[in-house]
């Protein structure tokens, strides 16, 4: 792998280089959604079902339409006869089914929070006045809540017949055999609720159907601005080359940004009948019943040991409750999927099984979040590991160091059907036990547990897949690109501009992309300028999710840049006399190769280039502006890994998890810069943490969302949050120039699985068990209280 | 979240408020810090006629040292608590307890006699006027009334305070030598309500408690003097040995409600949980 | 209505980033909402409308507030300052510069929040241990950084601060 550069000058990639970006996010001159203004502007807001399962018997929208400076209130059928429904099905799964979805609810409401009728009025304040005043008649419905009630409740959907999504097996080896002739087997049973994504900035658009034009211009708070480019384009029936998408500065995305949602399509359609921009921002409390919600899972798992410690099998069932609808495009089946084919991934399982049932509720609908169905996985995976190794008295490292697969057997397919390449499992397990100190953490642990003290030590071994390409998605026949390109040129004056398909939310990929293209071109990094958020401003492409901004993005922007370099060179060579190999670029100059001597500024070059192509031989042909793609066309993903490590304290008393230490030892394969990559995991880590200890989205009896404020649902602040050791191995990517794998998700997926098995370790000395995730106060208590039941004789 | 259309009125003296009080009844909301109001007018949990904005009544403010009492003007912020040498030294148990209340910001803005009125049952202050045994200051057109804040609180987010009245002050006695404070509170972030919390004056005899008065907050309707809980510890020896014990007594002094993510019984047991835990760190300090 | 009466709307003067502001608004419209949409000053942001986030904490006369927590109106006679005018007047470069050096702004959608919080702490001039310096922040959500990068940056001003 080379990135030709002069050792030492202009070195960017690998480097701690700040970004550039944060500077004017700093200063109060982001433009996120909110901020942007445009003529005739009007704003939105919804009217959504009280009820988690209802017939709209009747709408009167009078008294809304009448209120002061109301534009329009629109219904459910008046949208849908100018934009077709969204229908959230894979296509190569086999059985999968979903309902289809309006942009706003018809006849009946699905979910407690679903969109029914839409008000547009000259201000948000003046909108919400005038949904006060429509009137809803409801019938209410019975509420399918229950992931496991619903595979036998009634269909919420009569025409699916029942609310089975999709089901999906998986059988590797001889799995009954495998558990046959285990000496030992553990079994568990285990619950995540339900979170929401939950970013900062709530989500919105501004819809602009310009109709003197004909084109349809949407500014979305959002991850991937080509493929809403084709959903608006499809569903309103608008010619694809007249559909832009602008994302602006996004307050965080996380996957939850990257889904579809009926009630964008809502707005798009009330532009497109009003002929105005109209722009929704949802406010926070109706981002809990709209924003695309997480996990959600019962699951049951066990798995069967030998008595040396080997594992000779494992099964995992999971039902999985995916809300009202599939999710359009990024199909929530996703999550139940993801938990069973990486379930014991990093290690030998010479035996099998794995069942998902996605099922529908009277819910929102979940969609993609950081991680997807893998923490879900290896959280399963570590506890059942972790229990199987006390059991046999062994100590879970070393448990681990015997069931891993070894780098030397990759590239591999595990039992789950996830293939792994590069992944350094006791590389990175050997990283960690020196940064924590494990042995004395041990010890300690052993010491004040003397005292009753309970503290907890769990380490959580995953695999990350990022980056995924088209095997993936492309059977699905989902419109996702998993190509993204750069365009990199020339400024006369002899600087760069880059256009790159791929976005930033914050997680710095703009910044790592500039990097790559600076350190190839041979320029210092002010001299490259990136842009990027605009679907009719850059090669077509991804964008922002699975991790794959430097993985796909930077491939991209790395042979643009070295084109680049080839076409300046030649360019160069020519109006210096020379030849294109004798030259080089050196901190933004052409130099010669042999003396490193200046020959000809690059501003020199874009000058003659540009304007003075009266001087140059009449058959010479360079291209100033490059433009090259990347997609790693046969490869379903990359698979970065990595293991964390918690020490923590349980208070027996209160059932307060206090969390004392966490490290993290990654391999993203090639990092492009450690000062971004560190603050991702750190940021994945707490998102982690949020969904093990604090977060859920909690339901009564009827399905209605009961703590739907940030008051009642608790992110996490600053001030519980442990400082966290972040470490690297770099295995890099086999396959690319770049070797960067993903890092995105990599905190979020190991920290959960490392808070399980660390409460669990804690109390195991009282026989309890704690298998419910979040690990609140009360959920502590009730395993500590039903241990104390179960020993008494 | 943009509350419905409201009316403003920011009256100059007391005379003016409580004419602007008595015209429009229950139309009217008074205004103080906003911290608790302003979010739930954003919610539309509430739909006001006219706000009767009271942070330029110059009077309602203050902190001073009368005798033997504190007296807090109705509008002092929360950071001017938190900042006064009186309340530190003369109410320790305000001192501490103002720690926990919200945020930088919210403190800057929330008042004291804001926080009494609206009588959240999660919040600190209540339960430290009560268990200071401090007594409130009342006015209305018809003139000035005093009532105990033990007499104040008296029901989920009631008070005695009538239409057209606001609270004036609060007079707090200082903390007496022979007296220790006990402020304990659970919450699962720093600067959130409480899930459970204590606040109260004991006094000790060598190891044994004399007096107790504790007053519960966040797991109760309102906040009230546990008086089952306060004469059990008189006489008991500290250290206490067993929270289990507590429990018992405290189910006859609380009726926490279940609240999503956690039910009534777990919250008496983090309230014995803290009691215990909370007074025997006192005999670590007690002389024999 | 008569002049007596309470009105839906009132007239505010105000000083915001050093300007003299005269505006009619209306009763309901808080504070954030203001400068966003009636000074264009949308450097302070709204996560939640309910005080919980503080996205939305602005500097009146002299102490961070939460925007949405208070009204338009209320800040009437006021000296506001937003993230704006203490960026561009230099109060903020410091920690700016070191936010910019640990990686401490992500999205940015709460630095602005982080920003004029740590440096109302900051002002105090007291020497704080980190888990003090997080209790500060802890009115503050982030839901890109994990708050460490952030925690890092103020310690860092901090002693800089102090040891000086």
């Amino acid at each position: 792998m080379t990135a030709a550069a002069a050792p030492g000058r202009n070195k960017a990639i690998g480097e701690r280089i700040p970004r550039a970006d944060s500077k004017r996010l700093m200063r109060g001159r982001g433009r996120y959604i909110g901020d942007i203004v445009l003529p005739r502007m009007l704003h939105l807001a919804f009217v959504r079902s009280p009820y988690a399962h209802a017939d709209i018997l009747s709408l009167d929208l009078a008294a809304a339409r009448a209120c002061p400076n109301v534009e329009a209130v629109f219904e459910g059928k008046e949208l849908a006869a100018i934009c077709t429904p969204l229908i959230g099905v894979a296509s190569n799964r086999l059985g999968h089914k979903s309902a289809p979805q309006y942009p706003l609810a018809i006849d009946r409401a699905f979910w407690q929070g679903q969109a029914v009728v839409a008000v547009v009025a000259a201000s948000r304040a003046e909108a919400e006045d005038a949904a006060q005043q429509v009137v809803v008649e409801w019938g209410e419905l019975p509420a399918v809540t229950d992931g496991e009630r619903a595979l036998t409740d009634p269909a919420i959907h009569a025409s699916l017949g029942d609310n089975l999504a999709l089901g999906h097996v998986i059988t590797s080896g001889d799995p009954d055999k495998g558990f046959a002739e285990a000496a030992i087997v553990i079994e568990r049973s285990f619950s995540f609720e339900r979170q929401t994504g939950l970013t900062l900035e709530p989500r919105g658009l501004i819809a602009d159907w310009d109709s003197g034009k004909e084109a349809l211009t949407v500014y979305h708070s959002h991850q991937s601005p080509f493929q809403m480019q084709d959903v608006f384009s499809r569903h309103f029936g608008i010619p694809e080359h007249r559909v832009r998408v602008v994302t602006p500065d996004v307050g965080g995305g996380f996957g939850m940004k990257l889904n579809v949602y009926a009630e964008d399509l809502a707005v798009v359609a009330t532009s497109r009948l009003l002929a105005r921009p109209v722009k929704f921002c949802a406010d926070r409390l109706e981002s809990f019943v709209s924003d695309s919600h997480a996990r959600d899972h019962r699951i049951k798992a066990r798995i069967g040991v030998a008595q040396d410690g080997r594992i000779t099998a494992m099964e995992i069932d999971d039902i999985s409750a995916v809300g009202a609808y599939g999710m359009p495009l990024r199909f929530n089946v996703a999550e139940g999927m993801m938990a069973i084919t990486s379930c014991g991934a990093p290690y030998e399982v010479p035996n099998y099984r794995g069942r998902t049932r996605s099922v529908y509720v009277n819910k929102n609908l979940i969609g993609m979040y950081r991680g997807v169905g893998i923490p879900l996985g290896v959280a399963v995976t570590e506890l059942l590991t972790d229990l199987a190794a006390k059991r046999l008295d062994m100590d879970p490292v070393a448990f681990k160091r015997l069931n891993y697969r070894r780098l030397a057997s990759m590239p591999c397919v595990t039992h789950g059907g996830v293939r792994l390449d590069g992944c350094s499992f006791d590389a990175c397990l050997d990283k960690l036990l020196d940064a924590m100190d494990y042995d004395s953490l041990r010890k300690e642990q052993a010491e004040l547990r003397k005292r009753g003290i309970l503290r907890g030590i769990g380490i959580a071994t995953f695999v990350e897949p990022s980056a995924y390409g088209p095997p993936y998605y492309g059977p699905t026949e989902a419109r996702i690109s998993v190509q993204d390109g750069c365009t990199i040129r020339l400024e006369p004056s002899g600087v760069f501009r880059c256009l790159t398909s791929i976005t930033d939310q914050g997680q710095g990929t703009l910044t790592g992309l500039a990097q790559i293209i600076a350190e190839t071109l041979g320029v210092p990094m002010d001299h490259v300028e990136m842009v990027s958020g605009d679907s009719a401003a850059s090669p077509y492409g991804g964008g922002a999710w699975a991790s794959r901004g430097m993985a796909i993005g930077g491939e991209a922007a790395l042979k643009t840049a070295m084109t680049m370099k080839e076409n300046i060179l030649v360019l160069a060579a020519s109006i210096t006399q020379t030849v294109p190999g004798e030259l080089d670029i050196v901190d933004g100059n052409v130099v010669s190769r042999r003396t490193g001597d200046p020959v000809i500024s690059l501003a020199e070059v874009g000058k003659i280039g540009y304007f003075r192509q009266d001087t140059l031989p009449k058959d010479l042909a360079v291209e100033l502006a490059v433009t090259r793609s990347h997609v790693a066309n046969h490869q379903a993903y990359y698979t970065g890994n990595g293991v964390q490590g918690v020490y923590l304290e349980v208070d027996p008393e209160t059932g307060f998890v206090k969390l004392l230490g966490l490290w993290a030892i990654d391999d993203c394969g090639r990092v492009i810069n450690p000062l971004i990559v560190d603050e991702q995991v750190r940021g994945g880590i707490v998102q982690g943490i949020g969904g093990a200890l604090y977060e859920e989205c909690i339901y009564d009896e009827a399905g209605n969302l009961t703590n739907g404020t940030l008051a009642d649902y608790l992110v996490p602040m600053a001030a519980e949050m442990p400082d966290i050791h972040v470490g690297h191995v770099e295995t890099p990517e086999s396959t690319t120039q770049l070797g960067a794998k993903g890092i995105g998700e990599a905190g979020t997926i190991g920290a959960i699985g490392a808070v399980w098995v660390g409460v669990n370790d804690a109390v195991a000395p009282l026989g309890a068990k704690l298998c419910h995730q979040p690990f609140t106060p009360e959920r502590v208590l009730d395993a500590i209280r039903t241990a104390r039941a179960d020993a008494k004789p | 979240m943009k509350p419905s259309l409201f009316r403003y009125a920011k009256p100059a003296s007391l005379d003016e408020t409580f004419d602007l009080l008595a015209h429009h009844g229950r139309g009217a909301t008074v205004l103080a810090g906003g911290q608790s109001l302003l979010a739930g007018l954003g919610m539309r949990l509430a739909s006001p006629d006219v706000l009767v904005d009271i942070n330029g009544l110059k009077a309602l403010g203050g902190i001073s040292l009368q005798g033997e009492e504190v007296v807090i003007g109705a509008l002092t912020r929360h950071a001017e608590v938190l900042a006064s040498p009186i309340v530190a030294r003369h109410l320790p148990l305000v001192a501490e307890a103002i720690t926990h209340v919200g945020h930088i910001g919210i403190r800057n803005r929330g008042t004291f006699g804001g926080s009494l009125a609206y009588a959240d049952p999660a919040a600190e202050l209540p339960a430290c006027a009560v268990a200071q045994g401090a007594t409130l200051v009342l006015g209305g057109r018809a003139g000035r009334r005093r009532v105990a804040a033990e007499a104040f609180f008296t029901g989920m987010m009631e008070t005695a305070l009538q239409t057209g009245e606001l609270i004036l002050e609060i007079r707090l006695p200082v903390q007496r030598p022979t007296q220790k404070h006990v402020f304990a509170e659970l919450s699962r972030r720093h600067g959130d309500f409480a899930l459970a919390g204590v606040a109260g004056l004991v006094s000790l005899e060598g190891h044994r408690i004399a007096e107790a008065r504790l007053v519960y907050f966040g797991c109760v309707t309102h906040a009230e003097i546990a008086r089952g809980m306060s004469a059990a510890l008189v006489g008991q020896a500290l250290p206490l040995p067993s929270a289990d014990a507590l429990v018992e007594v405290l189910r006859r002094d609380l009726s926490p409600g279940d609240v999503p993510g956690m039910r009534a019984e777990t919250k008496l047991q983090l309230a014995a949980v803290i009691t215990r835990r909370k007074l025997n760190s006192l005999q670590e300090t007690a002389t024999p | 209505m008569t002049d007596d009466e309470p009105g839906y709307e009132i007239e505010i003067s105000l000083v915001v980033n050093g300007a003299s502001v005269k505006r009619r608004v209306s009763a309901r419209q808080h504070l954030a909402d203001f400068l966003r949409e009636d000074l264009s000053l949308t450097g302070t942001h709204l996560g939640c409308e309910h005080g919980v986030c503080g996205a939305c904490t602005v500097r009146v006369d002299g102490r961070v507030v939460r925007g949405c927590l208070m009204l338009a109106a209320q800040a009437d006679g006021s000296t506001v300052e937003t993230i704006e005018g203490l960026s561009d007047s230099g109060v903020l470069a410091e920690l700016q510069e070191a936010f910019l050096e640990r990686n401490a702004a992500q999205c940015g959608f709460c630095t602005a929040g982080m920003l004029l919080t740590a440096s109302e702490f900051l002002a105090g001039g007291q020497r704080a241990s980190r888990q003090e310096i997080r209790d500060v922040l802890s009115g503050n959500m982030c839901r890109c950084t994990g708050y460490q990068a952030i925690v890092d940056a103020v310690e860092a001003v901090m002693n800089r601060r102090l040891d000086r």
